[in-house]
Order: C-alpha cells, then sequence, then structure tokens
C-alpha cells in the first residue's frame, strides 16, 4: 500500500511538470499581454521599463526556468493586472467556487440517487417514467438557458430569491463564506441549483442504469431467498455494487464543477474563480492563468487519487497495486 | 399424516407475445419431513421455475397463476409478501446453481450470514457471528472465524458452495430447495458436497428438493423423483420403482443416456430432437413430436396414471423394466 502511495505520487509528479510545460507555452502563444496592459499612450522608454519589470523582455526558456524557480518555492509570479501574487488572488476566489460546487454536487447526489435507484427498482411505474424524462430534460436544457430562466422566474417574477452576487458573508477557517448567513444562502440557492441540475441528471441515469444491471444478479436473489427485508438488499446488496461507477462520475464532475462553472458564475454575477479565469484569459494576465490551470491540475490528479482509495473501500476485489 | 410440502396444480406463467407461457404447467407433488425429492429434466423443463415458485422468487413478470403451495398446510401461494418473506431462508431455504454468482461480491461471508440470521431472530451480533462461525466450520471450512472476515472471490468454487450451503442451513429449515448446487464445481468437489450435503440434511431431519438433470446423482441421493418435460412432471415415484421400470418414454430415454457398465463398447442411445421451446410446444403430450411411441391417441392431453405419490402421464406406458 505505502509503496503504491509513492508510485502515485511520482506518477502524479510527472503529470504535474508536462502540464506545467503545457500550460507554459500555450499561455504564451494566445498573444502578448503587452498589447492589452500598458497604456498606448506611454513613450518608448517607459514601455520598455513595464516589459523589463514584467520579465516579458527575456527569452522564452529563461522565463520558463524563472517560472519552474518560482514554482519550486510556490510562488506564481504578481498577477499583471492585480499587482499581487496570482495564487493570493486566486485563493481569494476560491471559497465562493467552493462552497457553490460543494452545494451543487450534494444536491445532485441528494437528489439523484435516490431517485435513480427508485427509476431502476420500478422501471414500470408512471413516476418512475417522468423522472426518466425529466432527467432528459436536465440532460439537455443549456445550462445558462436554465439559469436565466431560474433568475427570470424566481428572481424578477416572484421575487423570492436574490439572483446576482454572495450576499453577506461569515468569516470562516479565514475565507469568507456566503453559506453561513441566511442572506448569503439564499444568494447560493440559485446558482447552486442551476448548476447542479445537469448533475442530477447524470448520477441519476447512472444509478438507474446501475440499479437496473445489478437487480438481476444472482445474488439479489439469493439476498432474497434469505429472508432479507427489501430495504437491506437495496441498501445495501444492491447500492453497495454501484457505487463504483457513481464515485467515478461524482468525482469527476466534482472536479469539473470547480474549473468550469464559468457560465453559471458569470449569469449569477458569482465573484469565484470562474470569473476569474474570463477576465484573466481576456486580459492576458498570464500569471492568473498558468496559477489557475496548475491548481486545476492538481485537483484533478488528487481528485482521482481520493476515487481510487473509495474503489478499494468499496470493493475488496481492487488493489491499487493491481494484483488482485 | 400430513406432507410438509403439498403442491397441486401449481401454474407458472410469463406473458408472451401470444398470451402466456406456463412454465410450469399443472405440477403437482408431495413432499414428507425429511424426505428427499429428485427434480429432474432437461433446461427449460421449468424445474428451477417450480423451485423459485415454491419460494416466491418469480421473476416478475412472470407468476404463479394457479394451484395450490401448501407448506405445512397454509397456502404460500395466497400468502402476503411478509409472510412469504418471514418463511424464506428460515424454514424454506434455497441453494443456487452457481457459487461463483451467488454470494454479494462486495461484503463479508461474515456479514451475508449474520444478516441471513438477523433478518429472523433477534440475537446479538456476538451470538450472530458465533452461530455463523459454527455454521461455517459444519460445512467444512477450515477456520472458520478467519474467514468470516473474507470476501467471497478469495474462496474457491466449492469453498464458495460450502458457504451458500451453510447460509441455507443457518436456520436448520424444514426445506431446502437444491437447484443444481453441484453442476459448476470440479468431479471431485462435486462428490465432497454431495455428501456433505446429504450427511447435514439427514441429520438435521431436512427435506431437499434436489433440482438436477442428472440422474446419477439423484440416484444415489433421492427417496423420490419426479421427472419434469414441457413444465410437466410426466413421471413420479420412488427412485427405485421408476429408474428399474420407467413407464414413461422420455423418463426411459434419460436413464438410457446415461453411459454405465451395461452399455459399455454399444452407442449411447438419444432421445432424437430437442426441447422446443415453450411456446412450440405440442398441444397434448408435450414429448409426442420426440416419442417414438406416439400416435393419434396423444393429441390429447394426458391425466395422470396412477396414485398421486406414483403417477405417470402417457397413453402408451412401457411395461418391462429397463435391461
Amino acid at each position: 500500500m505505502i509503496t503504491t502511495l509513492i508510485r502515485r505520487a511520482i506518477q502524479a509528479g510527472f503529470v504535474i511538470f508536462a502540464m506545467t510545460l503545457i500550460v507554459f507555452l500555450g499561455v504564451n502563444v494566445i498573444g502578448n499581454p503587452v498589447d492589452i496592459l500598458i497604456n498606448p499612450d506611454l513613450n518608448q522608454a517607459e514601455r520598455l521599463r513595464v516589459i523589463q519589470n514584467l520579465g516579458l523582455d527575456q527569452p522564452l526558456w529563461r522565463q520558463y526556468l524563472g517560472f519552474l524557480h518560482g514554482l519550486a518555492q510556490g510562488n506564481f509570479g504578481d498577477s499583471f493586472v492585480y499587482g499581487r501574487p496570482a495564487l493570493q488572488v486566486i485563493a481569494e476566489r476560491l471559497p465562493a467556487t467552493l462552497e457553490l460546487a460543494l452545494c451543487a454536487m450534494v444536491i445532485a447526489i441528494v437528489i439523484g440517487l435516490p431517485l435513480g435507484l427508485y427509476a431502476g427498482l420500478y422501471p414500470e411505474r408512471i413516476s418512475s417514467r417522468l423522472i426518466m424524462t425529466g432527467s432528459i430534460l436536465g440532460f439537455s436544457l443549456p445550462t445558462f438557458w436554465v439559469g436565466l430562466m431560474f433568475i427570470l422566474l424566481f428572481a424578477v417574477q416572484l421575487g423570492w430569491l436574490p439572483s446576482n452576487g454572495r450576499g453577506e458573508t461569515a468569516e470562516f477557517l479565514g475565507a469568507k463564506w456566503s453559506f453561513l448567513t441566511r442572506d448569503g444562502l439564499a444568494h447560493l440557492v440559485l446558482p447552486a441549483l442551476n448548476l447542479a441540475l445537469f448533475k442530477t441528471s447524470l448520477i441519476l441515469r447512472l444509478t438507474r442504469a446501475g440499479v437496473q444491471e445489478v437487480v438481476l444478479q444472482d445474488f439479489v436473489k439469493f439476498a432474497r431467498a434469505k429472508g432479507l427485508r427489501e430495504s437491506r438488499i437495496v441498501l445495501v446488496h444492491i447500492l453497495k455494487n454501484l457505487m463504483i461507477p457513481v464515485i467515478t462520475i461524482i468525482g469527476l464532475e466534482f472536479g469539473s464543477l470547480i474549473a468550469f462553472s464559468v457560465v453559471t458564475e458569470s449569469i449569477f454575477g458569482w465573484p469565484g474563480m470562474g470569473k476569474l479565469i474570463i477576465d484573466s484569459i481576456n486580459l492576458l494576465d498570464r500569471p492568473v492563468i498558468v496559477a489557475y490551470l496548475m491548481m486545476m491540475v492538481v485537483l484533478f490528479v488528487s481528485l482521482n487519487f481520493v476515487i481510487d482509495i473509495c474503489y478499494t473501500l468499496l470493493d475488496p476485489r481492487v488493489r491499487l497495486d493491481g494484483k488482485g | 399424516m400430513t406432507a410438509l410440502l403439498d403442491v397441486r396444480g401449481l401454474v407458472t406463467a410469463f406473458p408472451g407475445p401470444e398470451g402466456d407461457l406456463r412454465a410450469v404447467d399443472e405440477v403437482s407433488f408431495q413432499l414428507a419431513r425429511g424426505e428427499v425429492l429428485g427434480l429432474v429434466g432437461e433446461s427449460g423443463s421449468g424445474k428451477s421455475v417450480t423451485g423459485f415458485s415454491i419460494m416466491g422468487l418469480v421473476d416478475p413478470p412472470g407468476r404463479v397463476a394457479a394451484g395450490q403451495i401448501l407448506f405445512d398446510g397454509a397456502d404460500l401461494a395466497q400468502a402476503d409478501a411478509d409472510t412469504r418473506r418471514s418463511l424464506r431462508g428460515r424454514r424454506i431455504a434455497m441453494v443456487f446453481q452457481d457459487p461463483m454468482m451467488t454470494l454479494n461480491p462486495v461484503l463479508r461471508i461474515g456479514t451475508q450470514m449474520t444478516e441471513a440470521l438477523h433478518a429472523h431472530v433477534q440475537i446479538s451480533r456476538q451470538e450472530a457471528r458465533a452461530r455463523a462461525r459454527d455454521a461455517l466450520g459444519l460445512v467444512g471450512i477450515p477456520s472458520p472465524e478467519e474467514r468470516l472476515d473474507g470476501y467471497p472471490h478469495e474462496f474457491s468454487g466449492g469453498m464458495r458452495q460450502r458457504v451458500a450451503i451453510a447460509i441455507a442451513l443457518l436456520h436448520r429449515p424444514d426445506l431446502i430447495i437444491a437447484d443444481e448446487p453441484t453442476t459448476a464445481l470440479d468431479v471431485t468437489i462435486q462428490a465432497q458436497i454431495l455428501s456433505e450435503f446429504q450427511k447435514l440434511t439427514e441429520e438435521q431431519g431436512t427435506a431437499v428438493i434436489w433440482i438436477t438433470h442428472d440422474l446419477a446423482i439423484v440416484s444415489g441421493l433421492a427417496d423420490r423423483i419426479a421427472v419434469m418435460y414441457g413444465g410437466r412432471i410426466v413421471e413420479t415415484g420412488g427412485i427405485e420403482e421408476v429408474l428399474r421400470a420407467p413407464r414413461h418414454p422420455y423418463t426411459r430415454g434419460l436413464i438410457r443416456s446415461v453411459p454405465s457398465e451395461n452399455t459399455r463398447g454399444t452407442r449411447l442411445a438419444q432421445i432424437p430432437g430437442v426441447t422446443p421451446s415453450l411456446g412450440r410446444m405440442p398441444a397434448g403430450c408435450a414429448f409426442r413430436s420426440r416419442c417414438g411411441r406416439a400416435d393419434a391417441a396423444c393429441a390429447a392431453r394426458p391425466g395422470r396414471f396412477g396414485s398421486l405419490g406414483a403417477y405417470h402421464r402417457c397413453f402408451h406406458p412401457h411395461e418391462e423394466t429397463l435391461a
């Protein structure tokens, strides 16, 4: 187990290193930040000074080495736009995105899993068909459109919920969180629901497919032959067997919720990382873009690792060292 | 003495495109306490469905459409779901064909055994574990205490079937339905499991319905035999009488297709043709399309000839004993 962990860590290191190269090169070919950042009224000497300050006069390989050097010390450089460390700029936005993603994921699991179980166990019922039809809607309606409809209905027409910003926040663990205040929670509802819609449908359909596969297995019939109650058969025998694909999707989708909730964040004016990264790309704020992408790489690598560990907990036949 | 199990006119039907298909068609038999009945037939003859009908585990949309399943005097076909559940595993247990598939791969053996206990009796976890461990020991699994913490994939096929048998015996049931429990095992393991099973059920006075296509197993194990073809019992009776002097041409064909000392050097007799699928069973006697003795009379549905305990359904039964 320990050797496996170490091997995993080394693999992760390689992945991250490869990503530094790709990210750094990629960001450097998409445009010249000088054109955007520097006031065109400046004279040539001042212009040169700014370029030197930003380190953009150096050859690319030297910039890359400098970047790696900073990276080793946990320093992604200063944001061109904000003039502060890029990591700090991102970290300020992290809690907003994190709580939004977490809320959306919890909603998706709490709704999707039971409904999927139900639809899988009783596929003939009309309610199950309604659920499946609903999930197709959740799948196919574009997120931005649903978001706008939410705003139109709940914020404009009914006036029940706010539609813009994080509302009141409270301090916890050195960061600002919305879910700790009533007002913040009210602001959280619509964007979280909006984000959760697609994930709910995904988890629901996956769960249903899993149930329909597992109920046909002999061990389910044998469990019935033992005289077990239906609740135990469903919640232990069936559920545990279908959790593996569901956990995989939950993990990866959680990553994508954090990394790519741009659309929802923009619609609801949610000051999270998604909005930050779009702004940074528009302004070619290279250090922020690079730092953000690197964070996402680390995030996905860690999520995958957690998923792998979940496998071994859920399925005794799975061994991380691949001998099982 | 009343029978432990008295199945009367059991019909189990599955809806098909052209109306119900009767997988089990007016099956009647009785089983006394401690008696072993061999239920023999080819694949698709309805023997497994008969077993599942008694368990109340017919896969929907299949259903028990008619008949009575009197278990200890009460009709299971009419019983509500909760009554049936409380009987399953406690008074009527079942062992399945494929031991690789019957245990849940992600649950520990101990869990799968103790949950069967907790489903029916109020006992502490320690007590349940102790009983599970004893049951494992009983079926000949070495170091049962440690094995309780194992997972099914750490067991061989034979060991898994022992576990399944241990689970079936946990509540000392009155009846065990064994659905070809040795078919998927190696021959040597088969013999072990067979003798183990026989010993335990004899000790506990458990009645057994042994479902199989293997006449050799039945001849050494069963007190009585019921031969199924096309969803019906075509012949039943004491094991020795039926094997010595089978009346129904199908039974005769089955017996003669088993290689033995006497048939050495000669071609094995075969039953011509294949079993028609349920929807294509001929009206009247289902076997007549493959039967050498069939004539116009066989277009009518044969009734029971003989007593409830020993009868056949053939208009032209054999009278002579097998050579």
